[in-house]
């Protein structure tokens, strides 16, 4: 088998647009890591009902609008449940050990799991991407989709945009310093459980970004939490726990090793990815960035 | 240790409850007898896994994979060679504990959350090389109609033997975990510092934990094919980990039997409760968090606090490792 520079080269850009997703939606992860020290399993399961409701947006507004109205309106539905969640479930439990958390996180990713069953079904669902969007362009010589030129630009931003909120924005530096410590951004007279519940939720935004992000990539169906948030916390402990350019850096390795897999072993492309996480934790076993635990 | 455990109160009633467990197909449907053999055989690999989580303290995370490459390994003796059911029965726990060995010794390196993941990624290469691999594995059809031996052939006999095979692996890990070895585990398990400093190879008896655990898990998984007869990839994927994971938690992973009683709660679930709605897993969910907000210990542990003026649950053990921090990630 030849490959052609111009083949490798579109299936590697392809690998970063799908990066870009998985970037989204483990920043979120990350973050949520960082500030609350919650390994969220319902992440997957957020970034499930951002697709769902992607999905519906667009057929409640079909043409043009519709995918730009709902890439808005989907991440805030999801960011709507995971305060209510928040409220509700999660802030009553942040002093337990991590395992309990990790298993009423999982009961979480449970319930909203049947819950989208009800909403939507078990058929599979897809979205059209808008018209600006579909068809491809050629880059040295080979076509590479918009959409997914559209996503190589989307990480960044997203990315840009956490940047700044956590270093620039005054709730941004007391969610980073709640992080740290707790108890003493309590004494200096800030309600830390409104903090916390404000971090959940940006987190949990970005999980539904991100499955705004995905759906016209994808056939949406259950069971694509699954597989996702099980890459995601790889790609978060990889990266460094908590760092947000950990979260881009893992999500790199994770999806270009796996399309680079898929042009040279197509078989087995997905035991690259893995392969790579192996190797990192072997080399560095607490992430290749600092990690703020 | 034999005398004491005579005399301990829960003895001759478990004692009891396996003679009763013995006549349950005499009297009770082909589907109940079905149910007890799935309960025993997944509670085998649940209690596998406690030994490692509970009583090591270890994060496995991924032990389905192992309690599926024991499966596999038999499915796959018998299905593509003509080799005796016996040879293929002993080598599916021997091949998931070499598993064990291979994707433990990586893992004793690490610790907690670390371990974890890198576990989960170890195991999923496993998992993805066995789904992807049709020509050998089948993929994700998996391998269905599995040749028995004779002395298995109806559901009855695969029910005694499961029984007779769960209830010796269970005297085994029993006295494993009571010998000086499951001792060392356990203060490992809550001080790994100081077992450090007063000489213990901490790494060494984690690991040689991991290989027994996988051992048994190795065993749950033959017993799986035996009562099921067909083996598929969804058997290593991480789900089922954390599925049999929660069966501990669920149960009381710091008792011996805790785990039992957590699989037989989630099976029967999906079992009686599937049948009427589609939506289990939505109740399954909502007992979970009921669980976690109420039983902390779990509900063994929560029954063996009620039970005795002298809790062998581990209240006091737990806040010991709390302040340790031995349970964070």
């Amino acid at each position: 088998m030849t490959l052609g520079v111009a083949e490798v080269a579109s299936q590697f850009l392809v690998g970063i647009s799908r990066s870009m997703i998985l970037f989204v939606v483990c920043a979120g992860l990350s973050f949520i890591l960082g500030v609350l020290r919650v390994p969220n399993i319902a992440h997957g399961s957020l970034y499930m009902i951002g697709a769902f409701a992607t999905f519906s947006i667009t057929k409640f507004f079909p043409g043009t609008t519709g995918f730009w109205v709902a890439l808005v309106v989907a991440p805030l539905f999801v960011a709507l449940i995971s305060l209510i969640a928040e409220r509700v479930l999660f802030c009553h439990l942040y002093q337990r050990e991590h395992l309990m958390l990790l298993l009423f996180t999982f009961a979480v990713s449970l319930i909203l799991g049947d819950l989208v069953k009800i909403v939507w079904g078990a058929e599979y669902r897809s979205v059209s991407a808008p018209p600006l969007l579909k068809g491809s362009v050629s880059i040295l010589g080979a076509s590479f989709p918009r959409y997914n030129l559209f996503l190589i630009l989307m990480g960044p931003i997203v990315g840009v945009a956490l940047w700044l909120f956590t270093t620039k924005t005054k709730i941004g530096k007391i969610s980073r310093a709640a992080a740290v410590d707790r108890e003493m951004v309590g004494v200096l007279g800030i309600n830390v459980s409104w903090v916390f519940a404000f971090a959940f939720v940006i987190g949990c935004f970005l999980a539904g970004v991100g499955g705004a992000l995905v759906a016209p990539t994808v056939s949406i169906t259950l069971g694509m939490d699954h597989t996702l948030i099980i890459e995601a916390f790889l790609i978060v402990t990889i990266g460094g726990l908590g760092n947000m350019w950990g979260a881009l850096v893992g999500s790199l390795i994770f999806g270009v090793t796996h399309s680079l897999g898929v042009l040279f072993w197509p078989q087995f492309a997905i035991v690259f990815p893995y392969m790579a996480v192996v190797i990192v934790l072997l080399v560095r076993p607490k992430g290749l960035l600092k990690s703020v635990w | 240790m034999f005398e004491r455990t005579i005399r301990s109160r829960a003895f001759w009633p478990l004692c009891g409850i396996l003679i009763l467990l013995f006549f349950l197909p005499l009297f009770a449907p082909r589907f109940y007898v079905y149910i007890f053999a799935l309960i025993y055989v997944t509670s085998l690999a649940a209690m596998s896994l406690n030994m490692v989580v509970g009583f090591g303290g270890l994060f496995q995370f991924h032990h389905g994979v192992f309690y599926g490459v024991g499966a596999y390994a038999t499915a796959l003796l018998l299905a593509k060679t003509s080799a005796p059911a016996l040879v293929a029965f002993v080598a599916g726990p021997i091949t998931a504990a070499l598993t064990g060995l291979i994707i433990g010794w990586f893992c004793v390196r690490l610790t907690r959350l670390y371990f974890a993941m890198l576990q989960i990624s170890l195991g999923s290469l496993i998992w993805a090389i066995v789904f992807r691999w049709y020509s050998f594995t089948g993929g994700d059809d998996g391998i269905h109609g599995i040749r028995m031996p004779s002395f298995l052939s109806s559901p009855q006999s695969a029910y005694y033997f499961i029984l007779v095979v769960l209830t010796v692996s269970l005297v085994l890990m029993y006295t494993i975990l009571k010998s000086p070895f499951g001792n060392t585990l356990q203060a490992i398990r809550d001080n790994p510092q100081r077992c450090e400093a007063v000489g213990i190879n901490v790494r060494r008896h984690q690991l040689l934990a991991i290989v027994i655990a996988t051992f048994f898990a190795g065993i749950a998984g033959v017993l799986f094919v035996v009562l099921e007869r067909s083996v598929f990839a969804d058997l290593l994927f991480w789900v089922l980990s954390l599925e049999i994971f929660i069966m501990c938690l669920l149960g009381g992973w710091f008792t011996f039997l805790g785990p039992v009683l957590g699989t037989a709660i989630i099976v029967s679930l999906r079992t009686f409760v599937g049948k009427f709605t589609e939506y289990w897993t939505l109740i399954l969910g909502i007992l979970l968090i009921l669980v976690i907000f109420f039983l902390p210990e779990g509900v063994m542990g929560y029954l063996q606090r009620l039970g005795g003026p002298r809790p062998k649950g581990s209240a006091v053990r737990k806040e010991e490792i709390d302040a340790s921090g031995g349970v964070g990630l």
